[in-house]
Order: C-alpha cells, then sequence, then structure tokens
C-alpha cells in the first residue's frame, strides 16, 4: 500500500512531460471553461427546516468574459458566488475553477474578491490597502510600489494613495477596493453586489469605469447585481436566477452588444430586447410573486 | 450683553473677588468667624462665576486653537473655583482639620513631606502598580490570543478568569501578603489578578470583533492564521485592548493601596495611609489622596494619548 503511494507520487512529479498530459487531460474533461459547474446544490439546516440555497446548477464560464448573476433576493447568486471563491462548501456536484477546485485554486491565489462593502482597513492609507495582497504574497516594497501605483492609475485614484479610506467618498472607496482585488492579477474577478450600496449617478459612472478596466486588462469577471439595467449594461452573459430553490432560469449572451459601450446602449432597442427577456426570466421563475 | 462681553468681564471680575475673599476669609479676626456679610460676598462670587463660566462655555472660538483654549479653560476655572469654595468654608467656618483639611493646609503639609511621598510613590507606584500591571495586562493579552487559537480553552477559561475577577481584593491581599511576603511582590500579585481579568475579556472581545468580510478578505488571499491576526484582528481589537489598559490604570492603583492595608514595610501610600489615619493626622492623608490622584490620571491620561496616536482611525478621533 505504503509502496503504491510513493509510487504515485513519483509519477506525478516525473517531468513537464507528464505534467503537461495531466493538464490536457484536465482542460479536456473542463472544455475551455475557467469555471466549470455541473449539478452543483448547497442545502443548509435553518430552525424551520432545510433550506435550499443552490439546486442542481450548471454553468459555464469563458475566459475574458464578463458575467453577471440577477435575481431576487434568496436565489442563490451571492451564495454561487461565494462557492466559486471557495467562501462555502456546495454538499453535491462538480465544480471546476481553471481545472482544479475552488480551494486549490483560492489557494493558488486565482481571486480577487470585491465585497458589497468596500472593506478597506480604516488603519491603512489607501496606497497600504491596495498593497495588503502584496504584502501577504511576499512581495519586494519596490514590486508593491510599482503596482499599487499602476493599480491606483487604473482605477483614477492617482492623487488620494495616502488618503484613509475615511476621509474618500463611498464611490472612491470602493474603486480602491477594485485596485485591490487587481492588483496581485488575479485570474478571477468576483464581485458581489459591489455597488449596491451607491447611488445611481455615482453607479453609472462606476460600470462605465468598470467597463474600461475590463477591457484594459481582459479579466474574466463575475458580478453579482440585483439590478437589471447594470446587468445588461456590463455582460457578456446574464445569468439569470430564481429562488426556493435557488436555480438558474436562464442564460442570456448579450455579446450583441459589443465590448465598447457608452451608457446610451441603454436606449437601444437590443439592449431593450435583453432587458426584456431578463426580466421574462424573472417573471417565469416567480420572481414578481407576492 | 453678548455672551463673548459676558464671559471677558465676569470671569477676570469673579477672580478678583475671589482672590479678595480668600485673602479676607484667611485673617486671624475672620477665620473661624465669618460673619453673614462675607457668605453675602461668597455667594455673589458663586452667582458671578456661574454665569461667567456658562457663558465661556458657550463661546463659539472661531480659530481652533481659540476653540482648544476655551476648551481647557473651562474645566480648569471650574475646578479652580471648588478648591476656593472648598478653602473658604472650611477656613470661614472652622471647620476642624480632622474632619475636613482646607486645600491650603493640604498643600503645605505636601509640600512639606516630599521626602516621604516620593517614597512612598516609589513603592506603591513604581514597584506594586507598574510592575503588576505590566505583568497582569501582559499575561491577559497572551492568555487572550492562546484561549483564540485553542477554543477549548476559551470555553474553560474566560468562566475561571470571570470567577477569579469575582474575588474581593479585600480578600485576596491578605492572602497574597502571605504568599509573597510583606514587601512589594505581594501588591504586584493583588495588581496582577485584579488587572488579568479585564484585558482577557476585552481582547477576546477585539479578537472577535472584525468584520465577515474583512475575514472573508483574508480568506480569499489563503492568509493564514498568524497573517490574519497580525494583518486584521489585532488592529481590530486594539481599541478594546486599549479600554481595558484605561481601566486596569485605576484598578491598578486602587489594588495597590487596598493590599498595603493588609501587611507592608514601613513605606508606601496606603501603608502611610492607615496609619495617619490612626493618628489623627489627615492632612497627610490628604496629601496622600492628593498624590494617588494625580499619579492615577497621569497615567490614564498617559495611555489616553497613546490610544489616540495608536487608533487615530477609529471613529471617535478621526479628523
Amino acid at each position: 500500500m505504503l509502496k503504491r503511494v510513493t509510487s504515485e507520487f513519483g509519477e506525478k512529479g516525473d517531468g513537464p512531460a507528464h505534467a503537461a498530459s495531466d493538464h490536457r487531460l484536465v482542460a479536456g474533461h473542463a472544455g475551455t471553461s475557467v469555471v466549470d459547474i455541473r449539478g452543483l446544490s448547497l442545502t443548509y439546516e435553518a430552525a424551520d427546516g432545510p433550506v435550499y440555497a443552490l439546486s442542481d446548477v450548471d454553468l459555464q464560464i469563458d475566459e475574458g468574459e464578463f458575467v453577471s448573476f440577477i435575481g431576487p433576493s434568496g436565489c442563490g447568486k451571492t451564495t454561487l458566488l461565494r462557492v466559486i471563491a471557495d467562501l462555502e462548501q456546495p454538499n453535491a456536484g462538480h465544480i471546476h475553477v481553471n481545472g482544479v477546485s475552488p480551494s486549490e485554486a483560492r489557494l493558488r491565489r486565482d481571486y480577487g474578491f470585491v465585497f458589497q462593502t468596500p472593506a478597506l482597513y480604516p488603519w491603512r492609507s489607501i496606497r497600504k490597502n491596495v498593497e495588503l495582497p502584496l504584502e501577504i504574497f511576499g512581495l519586494s516594497k519596490a514590486e508593491r510600489r510599482e503596482r499599487s501605483d499602476k493599480q491606483l492609475d487604473l482605477v483614477n485614484l492617482k492623487g488620494f494613495e495616502n488618503k484613509f479610506p475615511w476621509q474618500l467618498s463611498g464611490g472612491m472607496q470602493q474603486r480602491a477596493s477594485i485596485a485591490r482585488a487587481l492588483s496581485f492579477d488575479p485570474k478571477l474577478l468576483l464581485m458581489d453586489e459591489p455597488f449596491g450600496a451607491l447611488d445611481e449617478i455615482v453607479r453609472d459612472h462606476l460600470n462605465e469605469q468598470l467597463l474600461q478596466l475590463w477591457r484594459k486588462t481582459g479579466k474574466t469577471v463575475l458580478f453579482v447585481t440585483h439590478s437589471i439595467p447594470e446587468a445588461v449594461f456590463l455582460s457578456t452573459k446574464i445569468v439569470v436566477m430564481s429562488p426556493r430553490p435557488g436555480r438558474i432560469i436562464d442564460i442570456i449572451d448579450a455579446g450583441v452588444l459589443g465590448r465598447e459601450r457608452r451608457l446610451e446602449v441603454r436606449e437601444t432597442p437590443e439592449f431593450l430586447k435583453i432587458a426584456h427577456r431578463v426580466r421574462e426570466g424573472l417573471r417565469s421563475g416567480h420572481s414578481y410573486d407576492d | 450683553m453678548s455672551t463673548a462681553l459676558r464671559a471677558t468681564i465676569l470671569i477676570p471680575l469673579a477672580a478678583l473677588g475671589c482672590l479678595a475673599a480668600l485673602i479676607m476669609v484667611h485673617r486671624p479676626t475672620m477665620a473661624g468667624q465669618a460673619g453673614l456679610g462675607f457668605w453675602t460676598l461668597v455667594g455673589v462670587l458663586w452667582l458671578l462665576a456661574g454665569i461667567g463660566l456658562s457663558a465661556l462655555s458657550h463661546l463659539r472660538a472661531r480659530s481652533p486653537a481659540a476653540r482648544r483654549a476655551v476648551g481647557l479653560s473651562v474645566p480648569i476655572l471650574f475646578g479652580a473655583f471648588l478648591f476656593f469654595l472648598w478653602e473658604v468654608i472650611v477656613v470661614g467656618a472652622g471647620v476642624p482639620s480632622v474632619l475636613m483639611p482646607a486645600p491650603s493646609a493640604i498643600a503645605g503639609r505636601f509640600m512639606a513631606s516630599l521626602p516621604t511621598l516620593r517614597e512612598d510613590f516609589i513603592q506603591t507606584f513604581v514597584k506594586s502598580v507598574l510592575s503588576g500591571y505590566v505583568m497582569g495586562c501582559l499575561s491577559g493579552f497572551l492568555v487572550a490570543i492562546i484561549a483564540d487559537r485553542i477554543p477549548f480553552l476559551r470555553r474553560g477559561l474566560l468562566p475561571l478568569g470571570n470567577f477569579v475577577s469575582a474575588l474581593p481584593v479585600i480578600g485576596i491581599a491578605p492572602i497574597m501578603v502571605m504568599w509573597f511576603g510583606f514587601d512589594w511582590h505581594s501588591k504586584a500579585a493583588v495588581v496582577v489578578v485584579m488587572t488579568f481579568f479585564p484585558m482577557l475579556v476585552n481582547t477576546v472581545a477585539g479578537l472577535a470583533a472584525a468584520g465577515r468580510q474583512e475575514r472573508d478578505l483574508m480568506h480569499s488571499y489563503a492568509a493564514g492564521y498568524w497573517t490574519t491576526l497580525v494583518k486584521l484582528r489585532l488592529p481590530v481589537a486594539l481599541p478594546f485592548i486599549f479600554n481595558a489598559l484605561k481601566i486596569n490604570s485605576t484598578l491598578a492603583l486602587i489594588g495597590a493601596i487596598v493590599a498595603e492595608f493588609f501587611g507592608t514595610p514601613i513605606v508606601g501610600m496606603g501603608f502611610r495611609i492607615s496609619i495617619e489615619v490612626a493618628r489623627m493626622a489627615l492632612d497627610m492623608v490628604w496629601a496622600e489622596i492628593a498624590l494617588a490622584a494625580i499619579a492615577g490620571s497621569a497615567f490614564y491620561g498617559l495611555i489616553a494619548l497613546i490610544e489616540r496616536a495608536a487608533t487615530f482611525w477609529h471613529p471617535s478621533y478621526r479628523t
């Protein structure tokens, strides 16, 4: 028994040729998807019986896509994002992120997570906040500085490096939090209703900036929202979800709107058609019922 | 009359009046037999000072420096007036010094006994309080970290700590004297027992205070226990830890003084208070109380200053 285990270890560390074929095998299994989810379910016990947070979810996300998850509260969109980020554990089903489990992907530092609140540490300046993950990963001071400069420039926060989070507006804080998530160049950017607490004008502005950022960086973005215009405006793919049990109702391709979008795109017939389909999906999932 | 005018006229007027009353009351013909006229003067001064201080506290100064000066002067003037009342009433009415000595008598005794007070201060504050405080706070903090790391210890230690903290100082002090001898070691031990638990409880609470998203963030960076502790949970716990440090600064002084009532070498603030009471030398008792008050406030103030610098980001200090 012991001998077999050692020989298996030996095979794994055999060399690059072997590793490459291993990788192809995994890639073949998962297709070309960055995120590959099959038959995923998550149930937890509440005081009044089990809650089916996610039920039999299938989803494939390709590299470079901007995917929005939309649905009423309790539909499991945030839970799904948290499962992908390895912040929650599913009960059943398969999930692979870049060919590995979410836990391995997290340990590999594949995830940049942006929460509902900026979650900046108030005792750190904006620069030090952006450099926090880099500090944890053990980058040199010079490299940290270079990266934080670059990211703060990308989110238009140049000149605010030495301010503290509480000296900045809510929109600026959330931009700093995005810069922090991008600072270590993660494969995936996960955003959980990042602009939910902001007013609509700031939100529109940040949506435009986020699209620019996405085009510049080419990251795969997973974006949870409860705003239909926001979802349609930002996404190449919209995942419509519904509650009790949390499941996917419809997956809508919004690539027809192109990658270069301005706020005016919201008045075009294509945009309205997609928004209509999102609404239809929500209705069929009884999201508008009392 | 505007508030500014009222403050600038009435306060100097009241101050001059108080000075005059002080000089008057200390005349041999007046001390102990002040008449109705004198008490009427004191009443009028009270009124003047009251209106003047109230105007001063309502003053809205324009520059930050002036606002600061006003903010500082109100409590100082108020305190000075209370001392004035104490002085004139005690001297004017001839209150026996065993019941209540005048502030001037206490100050005189204080200045005359500086060498004794210095020795007592070193014995009680420097040796017992400071060493006990450092040991108690440090061990409370370290045990909190250990209890945080090992959950079964948290369940076992916290109730035990609760139990220890409920023991009265009066009860522990004689036992500590039996264990650690008459010198400052036994007093430091009492201080350790008194300061340990507030630090433990506050630190445990502070370590649990980090928000869910802040923790998730660390988790998503694959940060380990110690990294999360140093970069997130300890900074969040800092305001709680400073709270414990402040509470303990006054607790430690009380503990050390009370513990000296139960056996001590012939030096120390608690020892001096207990024997001077027995000798009816109440002015010396008051001098020791004044020393304890000064030392305690300075200690507390120092910690509060450090707190301000260390937790400048906390909502209560943000600028």
